[in-house]
């Protein structure tokens, strides 16, 4: 019977935070007013939250839970010098900004130079704080990431942050439900980043609007938690709402004496909750997606979008192998802002920069298995190679297993944690038409510089590439 | 909030798909800690371009932007919204937009209607055509009347609209809420996260 049909893992806790009555009171109820949904977790960074902390004070509202809101400071920091004060002047007064706004109404601030700062998306999982079963937002669209642990967790406007100072809830509408099933073993050498492209590849950038996605299947569950982190994170480069993954073993293991995971009769309390966070096997989504990860190579782009990607294996496409009509736009579009041929290899295109770093491939396995890859090699005399660690913490981890000699003594340039040429919103940039092999989730015109081209890639082909100076995989060193 | 029930005007046909937030504010343009003054960075690659159809005079005045499909994707920047209003824009018509982008423009005020792509090749053809072409987008009546020749309903969710309509705060619309919001408090579980008191590693 459809009414006692189970519900989805996203549909369970969407409803256990939905706050009862009806949003707008009274007078909203007749207005097709959306669900008002309790937020568990806030996290704030310096270039989304200026404006929403200048609404409080001139409303005069103070911030309603400091204690489940947390601040740290990532985008536009610089990654060398870090012990100065910040060059550019503009950047320096927006780090400012958030340090005062975090002193004045009191939130927990992880500024520059503190052990626990870093990009926002990697300390909430490493301190412990994100959890299964929560509710988790912040101004920045890949909140998705925090999902792999069995939260809802989703990107929010300066507006909405405002919102969830004041209230610490969210207006929201349902969204809808879907399942992207991952069957089969991933081969040797493929990782979460190559399953995560090659899916946004086959379903487009706009294939999950309005949809929370809960990957799942046994090529999921095999992943570690980094590996869940990199899917999830990507999920709004395909347009979903959020991306989650049912928290297991893997989960609890991960969590077990963070810092802000619960303990003694808690944690048990929290364990026997979590377990119930499943889609119930009579569940239905409104929609699936299937992917075979025992088919999938490296995989990498070639446009100005996510879903611009094809197997490292092959060839630049033709845009008129494009059926759509305003595909073939954009891949011309696309060829021409990259400087790229149609027909042309995929391995003879040689990378300026590779940059290994951000919320999706920042975490210290990633380090690990680039540092692996490049041990024993040089980086190319082509090529300059930026290692920007997730964290402070990733970066002192890092340290200790010697990770940080193997990149520079290959070449590679040491940095200090930020998302740095992710975004390049501090100084570095890709320059006009330089080309890089990038870990991070986004390959967008001038998205890491001005005119600055960019592939993504996983951290195996990053290393690979600095070392060939050309796009590769580990196989062809 | 200032209220929306119509406006008319003039538009800007922007002939490109899946143009993200980076493309309508890249990202150093994001480092100001106030709400004005974005207007600079709106579509700045594309600006020096003097061909780029924003450097077009008969379209300097223009204040409905009609781009082509998943305007606004990527980065949850509200900095985009703020540089198209900034920059004069008062209502975006295109057939599907970034989730984040249309909840964002919904908060500050700018009004995104949804048709069909079929609707926006008409618009196009009927913008570049004549540039001077009025549109009328009718909130209350959820409608789009362009040079005698468009008459179409368009879409928007029924909550944005009573707001937009209303003018109305959405913070302010919550905290009315204040005991609902105290009694799902209570009932929170003890083992749920806090960042206060701090823990750090040791
Ligand atoms: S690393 Fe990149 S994607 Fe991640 S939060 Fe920073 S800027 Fe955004």
């Amino acid at each position: 019977m459809a009414s006692t049909a189970g519900r989805t893992l996203s549909e369970k806790i969407w409803d256990a935070h939905v706050v009862p009555g009806a949003e707008g009171g009274a007078e909203g109820a007749g207005h097709g007013a959306p669900d008002l949904l309790y937020i568990d977790l806030h996290l704030v960074h310096e270039v989304t939250s200026p404006q929403a902390f200048d609404g409080l004070r001139q409303a005069g509202r103070p911030v309603r839970r400091p204690d489940l809101t947390l601040a740290t400071e990532d985008h536009n920091t610089p990654t060398v010098d870090i012990d100065k004060p910040i060059a550019d002047p503009v950047s320096r007064t927006q780090v400012e900004t958030l340090r005062r706004n975090a002193e004045e109404f009191g939130i927990r601030i992880h500024s520059l130079g503190d052990l626990d700062q870093g990009i926002v998306h990697i300390i909430g999982p490493q301190l412990g704080l994100t959890q299964p079963g929560l509710t988790v937002v912040c101004g920045d669209s890949h909140t998705s990431t925090h999902g792999a642990f069995g939260a809802i967790a989703f990107g929010i406007g300066t507006s909405e942050v405002e919102h969830v100072l004041a209230t610490q809830t969210l207006p929201q509408a349902r969204p809808k439900t879907m399942a992207v099933n991952v069957t089969g073993e991933l081969p040797a050498g493929v990782t979460a980043k190559d399953i995560v492209l090659a899916l946004i590849a086959q379903v487009g950038t706009g294939g999950g609007q309005g949809h929370i996605v809960e990957y799942r299947g046994p090529a999921i569950e095999a992943l570690s938690m980094e590996g869940r982190m990199t899917i999830c994170n990507m999920s709004i480069e395909w347009g979903a709402k959020a991306g989650l993954i049912a928290p297991d073993e893997t989960t609890f293991a991960y969590l077990e004496g963070r810092p802000h995971a619960p303990q003694g009769a808690d944690w048990d309390a929290a364990v026997d909750y979590w377990r119930t966070l499943r889609t119930d096997d009579d569940a239905v989504f409104d929609r699936e997606v299937e992917l075979d990860a025992s088919t999938l190579t490296p995989f990498v782009t070639w446009g100005t979008n996510p879903g611009q990607g094809v197997p490292l294996g092959s060839s630049v496409p033709n845009p008129d192998s494009f059926i759509d009509e305003s595909d073939r736009v954009a891949a011309t579009n696309a060829l021409r802002y990259m400087g790229l041929e149609a027909g042309t290899p995929m391995r003879r295109i040689a990378v300026d920069t590779v940059f290994l770093g951000s919320c999706t491939n920042g975490r210290i396995e990633d380090l690990r298995a680039a540092a692996d890859v490049i041990k024993g090699h040089q980086v190319a005399d082509s090529v300059r190679m930026l290692v920007v660690p997730g964290s402070a913490r990733v970066r002192l981890q890092a340290e200790a297993e010697g990770l940080d000699i193997v990149f520079k003594e290959a070449g590679a340039e040491w940095r200090a944690a930020g998302c740095s040429m992710c975004l390049g919103m501090n100084p570095d940039q890709l320059a006009p038409g330089e080309r890089s092999a990038s870990t991070s989730n986004r390959n967008f015109e001038g998205r890491q510089g001005k005119g600055g081209r960019t592939h993504l890639v996983s951290p195996l082909v990053a290393a690979a590439t600095a070392v060939k100076g050309t796009l590769a995989a580990p196989a062809d060193l | 909030m200032d209220k929306f029930t119509t406006h008319t005007g003039t538009g800007l046909p922007l002939r490109r798909s899946n143009v993200d937030t980076d493309q309508i504010i890249p990202a150093v343009y994001l480092k100001r800690v106030t709400k004005s003054g974005f207007e600079d960075g709106l579509f700045a690659a594309w600006r020096n371009d003097p061909d780029f159809v924003l450097n077009q005079p008969e379209f300097r005045q223009a204040t409905i932007l009609v781009p082509g499909p998943d305007f606004g994707t990527g980065s949850s920047r509200e900095h985009a919204v703020w540089a198209l209003q900034n920059y004069g824009f008062k209502v975006v018509i295109g057939s599907r937009f970034g989730d984040i982008f249309r909840g964002n423009s919904g908060k500050a005020g700018l009004l995104i209607a949804v048709v069909t792509q079929d609707v926006v090749e008409q618009l196009w053809k009927l913008i570049e055509t004549n540039p001077a072409t009025e549109i009328t987008v009718d909130l209350a009546e959820r409608r789009i009347l362009a040079g005698g020749e468009i008459d179409v309903i368009f879409d928007i969710d029924d909550y944005t609209r009573w707001r937009l309509l209303e003018g109305l705060d959405d913070i302010g619309l919550t905290l009315r809420r204040a005991e609902d919001i105290d009694a799902y408090e209570a009932g929170r579980p003890a083992f749920k996260p806090r960042t206060l008191p701090a823990h750090t590693a040791s």
